[in-house]
């Protein structure tokens, strides 16, 4: 058992799988001779040399069709885009092509690629280098949507996202990279996708929540627990397909639901929870259902004190959730 | 193949347990789907339970009488695998507790972190020099639509743990916010039991006993009063002569109820002649409203119906607009639901004028109380065979008649003697415009 940060994780997932299976490669800006913008491929270079880790020019469309390509004819391409921001030029390679192939040729061929999308922000990226895009693909059938929080399921997730035989976007928050470090067994081991999590169970109020803001709500929830309120914290890990199950189990068990999330509230993953709760659970519920998500402005801005009011913060999640427990 | 098990479906709301009635399948039979598998009997609805799947039956887990909650698993059956596979089974979470990982694999956050891009000199002041607001200044939530208006009604789960428990909501103090009665209030009265719950219901004082009236006589008790007192009541009695009525129904009723399937009942008559009537005196189908009389665009006739917990009037909306088989097909379900109280919300709403058929009590003579905020009502009563002095061509004659009485009472602010005699006077021409050999649509 070894304690590492998530983007160590990641690195320890890709290198292993890497050395497992020689149909993995990897490809994207910088991640050759540079290492990746986060370093998570920091020695794959020298260790996998330069047929198996390609960098690419900057042309995210160029990325995500290499990747379909290879996929489609036996490959296992893991892309990294270097941030979520840039990831548009490649839409029409991931929702218009890739999330299709298993569906448009009868299951005689699939796409079985990765693409690695940092996101989110909190890291003074600004305008361009902090957007949580993962609703985009989360709406889209045919894709798998993966975002994990934690060390553990960062590795396990990858694993299983480089072993599946369809297009999987897994999308990792930059600000968890070197903040977030918790414990990774030794061994091999893998965690199923389109399985969510309760990182704490209690029974006053649900809380579901991805990403970097999950640990801001298990941080909130460890300070209601002294005002006794007793919070169960769901972390979704896959946005889809969504683990409605372990949802709405828990929404029965406590009647009150709120989603936690750092992108923009309209149309975002909330929205979607909320209604498979009131669609699912409502003879259950003892209260609305509420969202806590960001603000409707249209990128992360890079005022430090902007920023920070952007980001949802663990005592605007306390705040929320003690306002939730009182109704 | 792989066995499944068949869990009891959920047949309604605010039904939490259903007794198992007679298994029309036996283990061994091949089953297809939607083939009736099993009888289930709850206090609502009786009905045959479909196979969900096909396949065989494998065993019977809950026997015949037995009392089995929802979502129980009552039998098992063997399927095909990919049937199997699709098969989730409906989580429960009184059998699922939570399980969190080990604090270790959740992680920590660590202070003052180099969260930039490239691993450089980047100082993440997020964290490290986030003031920690004093409580009372904690920022404000998202403010909940409604917020702050004093709360009425009661969530999904209060009123579905309310009535599968029979807890009287008005009886409890809600802890929420603005007093709302939320689920643990609720859990409360449920596991403090049916005292708490419940009002008492007698308690002897000296000789004599003191009753807490249900919550529905509490109801109809304001409804009384608040009309005495708001509605300045005034009467007329009519007689009417239903001979002719009598003999038609006689006479039909054997072929009615083989053409339309229901009985034909004094009630239609008396509801189409009724509707008729306010239909050609639309002062009478009114409410006084703030100084203005509002004339109902609809005649919704409520029926007066003696329920087990008390009065209930369930309302035959448009009932101007069908004839008497209409009538008859409609009153005779509202009133089943009316005294099996599974009367639904839309059954009692919108209704314009009240008819109070008193007289299958033996009444001959009634005061009713207007239904609030109506502007009449009217009470038919018993019909009673008296001797009768009739004018023929040949000079007057002593005849047994069959007669009735229709009784009304009305609001005198909207209505004078004048407006309900005319309505009385045409109620009455339809009473006795049938015969024997009346044409019945």
């Amino acid at each position: 058992m070894a304690e590492i940060t998530l983007i160590e994780a990641v690195r320890a997932a890709m290198w292993e799988e890497m050395e497992r299976d020689p149909t993995v490669f990897t490809l994207g800006e910088d991640i050759g001779a540079r290492g990746g913008v986060f370093l998570a491929t920091e020695g794959f270079l020298e260790k996998f040399g330069e047929d198996r880790v390609i960098d690419t020019p900057l042309a995210e469309a160029a990325i995500g069709g290499i990747a379909l390509g290879a996929a489609v004819n036996g490959m296992r391409p893991i892309a990294e885009i270097e941030f979520g921001d840039f990831i548009w030029p490649a839409v029409n390679q991931i929702i218009g092509e890739a999330s299709r192939v298993r569906y448009g040729t009868q299951g005689r061929r699939t796409a079985p690629l990765v693409l690695r999308v940092p996101y989110g922000g909190g890291v003074r990226g600004g305008l361009f280098h902090s957007q949580s895009v993962e609703v985009a693909f989360a709406h889209q059938p045919g894709l798998k949507v993966v975002a994990p929080a934690t060390p553990y399921d960062a590795k396990g997730l990858l694993k299983s996202a480089i072993r599946d035989d369809d297009p999987v976007i897994f999308f990792e928050h930059k600000r968890t990279y070197r903040l977030v470090k918790g414990d990774v067994p030794d061994g091999e081991y893998t965690v199923p996708i389109g399985v969510a999590e309760v990182k704490r169970p209690g029974s006053d109020v649900t809380v579901v929540s991805y990403g970097l803001v999950l640990h801001y709500c298990l941080e909130a929830a460890a300070t209601l627990a002294g005002e006794g309120i007793d919070v169960e914290v769901v972390d979704l890990r896959t946005l889809r397909p969504l683990d409605t199950d372990t949802v709405l189990t828990s929404v029965r068990k406590t009647g009150k639901a709120m989603v936690v999330h750092e992108d923009t509230k309209a149309g975002g993953l909330g929205g979607e929870i909320a209604a498979v709760i009131a669609e699912y659970a409502f003879e259950d519920l003892d209260a609305p259902v509420v969202r806590v998500a960001g603000p409707e402005v249209p990128a992360m801005p890079f005022s430090p004190l902007l920023e920070a009011q952007f980001m949802p913060s663990p005592e605007k999640i306390a705040a929320a959730i003690r306002d939730l427990a009182a109704y | 193949m792989s066995i499944i098990g068949i869990e009891l479906p959920h047949v309604g709301e605010s039904v939490t347990e259903a007794v198992i009635g007679k298994w029309l399948k036996q283990p061994g039979d091949i089953v297809e789907k939607f083939d009736p598998l099993v009888e289930i009997v709850t206090d609502k609805v009786s009905m045959e339970f479909p196979a969900p799947h096909s396949g065989t039956l494998k065993s019977i887990v809950a026997e015949e009488g037995e009392t089995v909650a929802m979502g129980a698993t009552i039998a098992e059956m063997e399927v095909d695998a990919a049937v199997a596979a699709t098969t989730t089974s409906h989580p429960d979470k009184t059998t699922a507790p939570s399980q969190a990982p080990p604090a270790g694999r959740i992680g920590t956050l660590i202070q003052g972190a180099n969260v930039g891009p490239t691993g450089g000199t980047f100082r993440d002041t997020a964290l490290e020099d986030r003031p920690r607001p004093p409580v009372d200044a904690a920022p404000a939530a998202p403010r909940m639509p409604g917020q702050g208006v004093p709360r009425r009604g009661y969530s999904p789960v209060v009123s579905r743990l309310a009535a599968a428990n029979g807890v009287d909501l008005e009886t409890l103090t809600g802890t929420g916010r603005d007093g709302r009665v939320t689920r643990k209030d609720v859990e409360a009265a449920i596991a403090a039991g049916p005292s708490a719950a419940q009002p008492l219901t007698e308690q002897p004082i000296g000789e004599d006993r003191l009753v807490q009236p249900s919550p529905i006589r509490r109801m109809i008790a304001d409804h009384m009063v608040r009309s005495v007192s708001e509605i300045p009541h005034a009467w007329s009695t009519v007689e009417v002569d239903v001979t002719g009525l009598v003999a038609c129904r006689s006479a039909q009723r054997q072929l009615f109820r083989e053409r339309h399937g229901v009985d034909l009942t004094f009630l239609a008559f008396t509801a189409y002649s009724v509707a008729r009537a306010l239909r050609e005196n639309p002062l009478v189908n009114s409410t006084w409203e703030d100084g203005t009389i509002r004339l109902k665009g609809r005649v919704n006739l409520g029926l007066a119906v003696a329920a087990p917990d008390g009065l209930v009037v369930p309302v035959i909306h448009d009932a101007d607009r069908e004839g008497i088989s209409g009538l008859a097909r409609r009153i005779a379900p509202l009133v089943e639901r009316a005294r099996s109280g599974s009367l639904a919300l839309p059954d009692v709403q919108g209704g314009t004028f009240t008819l109070n058929n008193t007289g299958t009590l033996g009444s001959v003579w009634g005061g009713a109380i207007i239904n609030h905020p109506q502007a009449a009502i009217v009470t038919t009563e018993a019909i009673v065979k008296r001797p009768v002095v009739l004018s023929g061509p040949a000079g007057d004659v002593i005849a047994i008649r069959s007669m009735m009485n229709v009784c009304m009472s009305f609001d005198h602010r909207i209505i004078d003697g004048a407006e309900s005699a005319s309505f009385m006077q045409d109620f009455k021409r339809y009473l006795e415009s049938w015969s024997v050999d009346s044409e019945l649509d």
